[in-house]
């Protein structure tokens, strides 16, 4: 017996309403509430922030919970949800050396100005599954340090700046309108600031494979992790009718800086050179991968062949989006009966043609 | 045995227009995005067949499933507009319905699944059996507007190639399907010259739409969310199916005519009707078949 599937309005809503009940899981179990996944899931939250490209913890967790945790769908919520809201103009640059850290590490001085600051990490947490947590979670708090961080945190590249021992970091000129990935389409080649966007909107995965890859000699730039901090900076906003910028808030971030191998020229002494990398909330993984894609797509600009798939900068912006990547995947779901006919009736008359030579040969 | 086939009896014809959803803009999009899209519309319609780059936004529903038709659609409809959406030549396919219950809640406009009464259609794979008016827009849903892509993935070449009219690779792509099979193979997605200028990618259309396009009456609006592009066939303009003098273009054809309304110039879907595969033959077009059948016609109703 064959029953054509036939999709109508009906079939939708109940199949939203199922999904509804999936979501919700057994009843007896209490439900999640937005402030448990934003406490609890917060590296979660911090993940559909930075991809979702909209900073709020608050919305972040609650497409979390609709998405039943798939944080590719959330990312899509937390998108579909910004792409409405009203734009009102460009922040000023967030100056991450003002940042009150909370983390901070370099992986080429022993010490430096400020100090390192392992702050909170799972690096040296041994990977054994806690059951004493499974029954509950009454740990007594970390404790306060006798002494503040040091509030003067250099940053380390600054540091050999200081000596011209990498290249500086010139920004494109004062006021030059910073090109928006999702106001306009892509043009390629792609300056710096789109190619920045690409990758912080980019899927965490994707970044991690291609900086591994980097790594293991598909485009080797032989990085160091320069500097890696996490902390809070103040985000500020120029009204076009004060004139002047004003603090309009904080947010925590993560930011990278590789130091990388060192480029030369005539004109230029060698020095090394930097991949960047910044996100959201706390990210650090993505914000490693980040700095070295980065890196690997400045390849040009130093005169390197660029040779390897984290080189070619068409190929690693056009795919790193998830949200896009994740819908053509799965339109694949959606009807192509009627260009299925097509190749059927194509490779039918092939097949004929082929039998009828066959015939005729025999 | 009972075979459901999947098309509907009767048409719920012209559905009126519901409340429109409180807290969205008319067709959900922002007044400064739909002038950002109709300026881009507006220059696609003068470059026919060339792909316009537009700031193509996050819709609510997802890149490849026609971001880029219902962005053109939420440009260009008005409140006194009348919407058809169709997949697969249907109105009741499951995305089909989902994008028209879009515009039903957003826009809050009229909705048919009669070709004749629409003043917009938007499609994905299919263009209409009747043939369509200057009072009408056929609206696309486009997955990859490059009708290069397949043969050079870069769009910085890509765009080059077409400023520099180099459609050498195409042809020689469509000659060495004649040198492998006698013939050329490609079965939708056909590709197209536009006004003589643009080679065009039609959309995943079967070659058998491909002619409907030539000169039509009606406006043809392309839209491709996730690749960012916007094109156009204006009315009466030629849109010719790449060919050779030796092997000219031609369409499919099938031995067999609709079960259900015994159309034989209608493009059909094959549905396999037991599990010794027994098939039968129906118009894609739903809304074709049921003004057939209305009119009188029948077909033999398939196997017994």
């Amino acid at each position: 017996m064959y029953v054509a599937v036939k999709g109508g309005d009906r079939a939708i809503e109940n199949s939203q309403k199922l999904l509804d009940e999936e979501r919700r899981g057994d009843p007896r179990v209490p439900e999640l509430t937005l402030a448990q996944i934003r406490e609890q899931m917060s590296l979660a939250v911090d993940r559909v922030m930075t991809e979702g490209s909209l900073y709020d913890p608050e919305l972040a967790a609650l497409a979390i919970k609709q998405a039943r945790g798939d944080l590719v769908e959330a990312i899509f919520l937390l998108r579909a949800y910004r792409t409405t809201l009203p734009r009102f103009g460009l922040g000023e640059p967030l100056d991450t050396s003002a940042m009150a850290v909370r983390r901070r590490i370099s992986a080429t001085y022993k010490d430096l100005p400020g100090g390192q600051l392992l702050g909170s990490s799972f690096d040296y947490t041994h990977r054994l599954l806690d059951f004493a947590l499974a029954a509950g979670d009454e740990r007594p708090a970390a404790e306060i340090a006798p002494e503040a961080v040091d509030d003067s945190m250099p940053k380390v590249a600054e540091i050999l700046d200081q000596e011209g021992l990498i290249e500086r970091e010139e920004p494109d000129g004062d006021r030059l309108p910073v090109f928006d990935l999702t106001r306009e389409s892509p043009r390629y080649p792609a300056d710096r600031s789109a190619r920045l966007q690409n990758l912080a909107r980019g899927d965490e995965g994707w970044l991690l494979g291609l900086g591994y890859s980097t790594q293991r000699g598909y485009g080797n730039n032989h990085p160091f992790a320069g500097e890696i901090r996490v902390g809070e900076v103040a985000v500020e906003f120029a009204p076009e009718e004060l004139g002047f910028p004003i603090e309009i808030g904080e947010i925590t971030v993560t930011e990278c800086e590789m130091i990388n191998q060192f480029k030369g020229s005539a004109a230029v002494p060698p020095q090394f050179t930097r991949g960047y990398g910044l996100t959201f909330g706390n990210c650090e993984r993505k914000a490693m991968a980040m700095a070295l894609v980065d890196r690997a797509l400045r390849a040009r600009d130093f005169g390197e062949a660029a040779e390897a798939p984290a080189q070619d900068e068409e190929f690693v912006m056009a795919h790193s989006d998830n949200v896009e990547a994740s819908g053509f995947v799965q339109h694949l779901k959606l009807p192509h009966y009627v260009d299925f006919q097509a190749e059927l009736v194509t490779v039918r008359a092939l097949r004929r043609k082929a039998a009828a030579l066959r015939d005729a040969a025999e | 045995m009972t075979t459901v086939i999947p098309h509907p009896t009767k048409s719920t014809a012209t559905a009126a227009a519901p409340a429109q959803l409180e807290g969205y803009n008319f067709a959900y999009l922002d007044e400064q995005t739909k002038r950002m899209i109709r300026r881009a519309v507006l220059k696609a319609v003068a470059v026919p067949g060339y792909q316009v780059p537009f700031g193509s936004r996050e819709m609510p529903l997802p890149y490849g499933w026609g971001t880029g038709g219902i962005q053109v659609t939420a440009a260009v409809i008005g409140p006194d507009d009348t919407l058809k959406v169709i997949d697969q030549g249907a109105d009741d396919t499951t995305n089909a319905v989902n994008i028209r219950r879009f515009f039903a809640k957003t826009a809050g406009v009229a909705t048919t699944d009669r070709t004749a009464d629409a003043s917009i259609i938007q499609t994905r794979h299919r263009i209409p059996e009747k043939k369509l008016t200057e009072a009408q827009i056929l609206v696309y849903q486009v997955p990859i507007p490059e009708p290069l892509r397949q043969l050079e993935p870069r769009e910085a070449e890509t765009r080059k190639m077409h400023a520099l009219e180099e459609y050498g690779v195409m042809h020689v792509s469509l000659y060495e399907d004649i040198a492998k099979f006698g013939r050329i193979t490609r079965s939708y997605n056909y590709p197209v010259r536009v006004n003589g200028r643009y080679v065009m990618a039609p959309s995943p259309i079967p070659k058998f739409d491909n002619p409907k396009m030539d000169r039509m009456p009606a406006l043809q609006l392309f839209g491709a969310g996730r690749e960012k592009r916007i094109y156009a066939v204006p009315p009466y303009t030629e849109v010719k199916s790449l060919d050779f003098e030796d092997h000219p273009f031609e369409v499919e054809t099938w031995e067999q005519s609709c079960a259900l309304c015994g159309a034989g110039d209608s493009y059909l879907d094959e549905v396999v009707v037991d599990d010794k595969g027994t098939r039968m033959y129906v118009c894609s077009d739903s809304d074709h078949c049921r003004e057939r059948r209305e009119a009188g016609h029948q077909g033999d109703g398939g196997p017994k």
